[in-house]
């Protein structure tokens, strides 16, 4: 498919044009590496498997294996479980960012990128917006096959609405810790290894799938001042038509902690890169 | 401060003293002193390993020297990258494309982080392809291109917006000559329009036909600088080779061939085989006279024009080929 036709005069005139447009701004080059990231799904839909196959899974398996010995019925746990199981599902899906991220390092566009004039946080920022759209994905998936299932919101859209942003709020924070991470291993193995050992307690020992008031007291204290519980509290508030705010403030400040120590430590490693 | 050669920083691309990069143990750049005039290519030249890549690596602002300072247009490199990025560009020894995205999909992507709104990314998008032939393959990704394809759309993203200063890194490595030629047709039209070019390559020949000086670069190290004319004036008019029949007999033929060419001669890792720099050919038929004369029997010999590996023979007495420990 090598092409013959190659024009020494319309390359002559290609480089005298000589309209230097001015500098974008900082969220239109973080937009346009978010759209790099969406196009680059048209030519690999099995990035989608995450976020389509993954909550499918997740929602099925919780629902049937622990509804009838938790709650006695499957019908009954699954009113308490789909907010739950919407947080730990996108929570899980933020790993792939840090992943992602150690593979596309790799590569010599980042070079290129690198030594362009652009805000340098905005390849990072763009793929973390790209990767909320993937967020969004799953949390409607685990919505539809919920409400297939027997969940039943006492809520409007609006609320439903609400509760799916505050999860990608937390998701984009917390994608900062997998970045983070993405940039000292130096494989793509070695990061999904971490990160997977981090994300397990961390959504576990949360109140995603029972209620902790069962279990020994340091770990119901555990339990309770997990950013994850605090999320899971709010959205499932949410769901039920309850506004947490308590809980809710608490995400935002979990999110701005999470953002604040970490997006500083991504950019560093990044840069050094 | 850096020292001035003659003339002020405005006259030069890039003017650097002293740049220094150590990864652990390994001292990769070690003491690079460098004055590009503007408008001008330059070729950095030197086997794999030697320090090349490590250079334009930091004069793109991608590596933090360990020492040294360097002026890119006329700006700092460590405390103005950014004004530096606005003067540069870079197209990296592996493609610098996003190879699953297609060829104007990568070139849009560029054009609007160079600020073009949507229409006029797509419109220099679609010109440059055009003048690099590259339309039938726009919308193919350019993992499925060829390596000159790939290496034509990747010198395209680095024009996007033409840039004062463009650093090449290998650009021809692993192409076909017609592609090659049509690299150096594209390094020639940038030059003419007014942007000086950084090249390294690993082909004399390349340096040869592109660039107005040339730096001869081994173990981090700038070895010789100059014209190409000067480099060749320096190594000599060509190399003799002298094969033996019998490899006892190489003591006594290099201390025959060292008295009458006058020039060091040097034994290959081949036991057969001798090698030495000569000024006039004419001394190369005496001296091949002598072994005769001394009954060293030659089964082969041949006098040709300096290879790179011959540059570096006379210029560092080692071959160019890389060591163990040099692999980066």
């Amino acid at each position: 498919m090598e092409s013959v036709h190659f024009s020494s005069d319309k390359l002559q005139k290609t480089l005298q044009t000589e309209n230097r447009p001015g500098s974008p701004g900082k969220l239109a080059v973080s937009l346009t590496f978010a759209r790099r990231a969406l196009l680059k799904i048209r030519y690999q839909p099995e990035q989608l498997l995450d976020v389509t196959f993954f909550p499918v899974l997740m929602t099925l398996m919780f629902t049937y294996l622990f509804g009838g010995a938790l709650a006695g019925s499957t019908s009954q746990y699954l009113q308490f479980l789909i907010p739950g199981i919407l947080v730990q599902t996108v929570i899980f899906t933020t790993v792939f960012t840090g992943v992602s991220l150690n593979t596309d390092i790799a590569k010599g566009v980042n070079d290129r990128i690198r030594s362009m004039p652009v805000w340098s946080p905005a390849p990072l920022v763009g793929g973390l917006l790209a990767d909320a759209v993937r967020y969004a994905m799953a949390s409607v998936v685990v919505l539809i096959i919920g409400l297939v299932l027997g969940f039943r919101p006492t809520t409007d859209i609006i609320a439903i609405a609400a509760a799916i942003v505050l999860v990608l709020v937390f998701a984009f924070s917390l994608s900062w810790v997998f970045t983070t991470i993405g940039l000292v291993m130096r494989t793509s193995a070695a990061t999904m290894g971490i990160s997977m050992t981090l994300l397990l307690p961390f959504t576990f020992v949360s109140n995603i799938l029972v209620n902790p008031v069962t279990m020994p007291s340091w770990l119901c204290a555990l339990v309770t001042i997990n950013p994850v519980s605090l999320l899971t509290t709010a959205v499932r508030e949410l769901m039920h038509n309850q506004f947490d705010w308590a809980a809710i403030s608490w995400v935002f400040v979990a999110s701005a902690c999470f953002i604040a120590v970490f997006a500083p430590i991504t950019m560093r490693l990044y840069r050094r890169k | 401060m850096l020292d001035m050669p003659q003339g002020s920083s405005s006259d030069y691309a890039v003017l650097a003293s002293g740049l220094v990069k150590q990864f652990g143990k390994k001292v990769a750049v070690n003491g690079v002193d460098l004055a590009i005039p503007r408008g001008t290519v330059y070729g950095f030249l030197g086997p794999n390993g030697a320090g090349k890549t490590t250079t334009i690596r930091m004069l793109a602002t991608l590596l933090q020297p360990d020492a040294g300072e360097a002026l890119i247009m006329g700006h700092r490199l460590m405390k103005e990258p950014d004004a530096v990025r606005r003067h540069i560009s870079l197209t990296g020894q592996f493609a610098s494309v996003d190879e699953i995205l297609s060829g104007r999909e990568n070139l849009i992507m560029i054009a609007r982080l160079m600020g073009y709104n949507a229409k006029q990314a797509k419109k220099r998008a679609d010109q440059l392809l055009e003048a690099f032939g590259l339309t039938d393959a726009a919308s193919v990704q350019a993992k499925k291109y060829s390596g000159g394809m790939r290496r034509r759309l990747d010198i395209a993203a680095s024009i996007v917006v033409r840039p004062d200063l463009l650093f090449l890194d290998e650009p021809t490595t692993g192409l076909d000559p017609r592609s090659r030629n049509q690299i150096w047709e594209i390094v020639r039209a940038l030059v003419a329009s007014g942007t000086t070019v950084l090249l390294t390559t690993q082909y004399l020949e390349e340096a040869d036909q592109l660039a107005d000086r040339i730096a001869v670069i081994d173990h981090g190290r700038i070895i010789a600088e100059g014209t190409s004319s000067e480099l060749k004036a320096s190594i000599g008019s060509g190399m003799l080779h002298v094969r033996l029949q019998q490899a006892d007999q190489r003591a006594r033929a290099q201390e025959i061939l060292a008295s009458v060419l006058q020039s060091p001669v040097h034994s290959a890792t081949d036991p057969l085989l001798l090698t030495a720099q000569i000024q006039q050919p004419e001394l190369a038929i005496r001296a091949l006279g002598e072994l005769a004369a001394a009954s060293i029997e030659v089964t082969d010999f041949s006098l040709g024009r300096p290879s790179l590996d011959e540059v570096f023979l006379t210029l560092t007495g080692q071959t160019a080929e890389p060591k163990e420990e040099v692999k980066a």
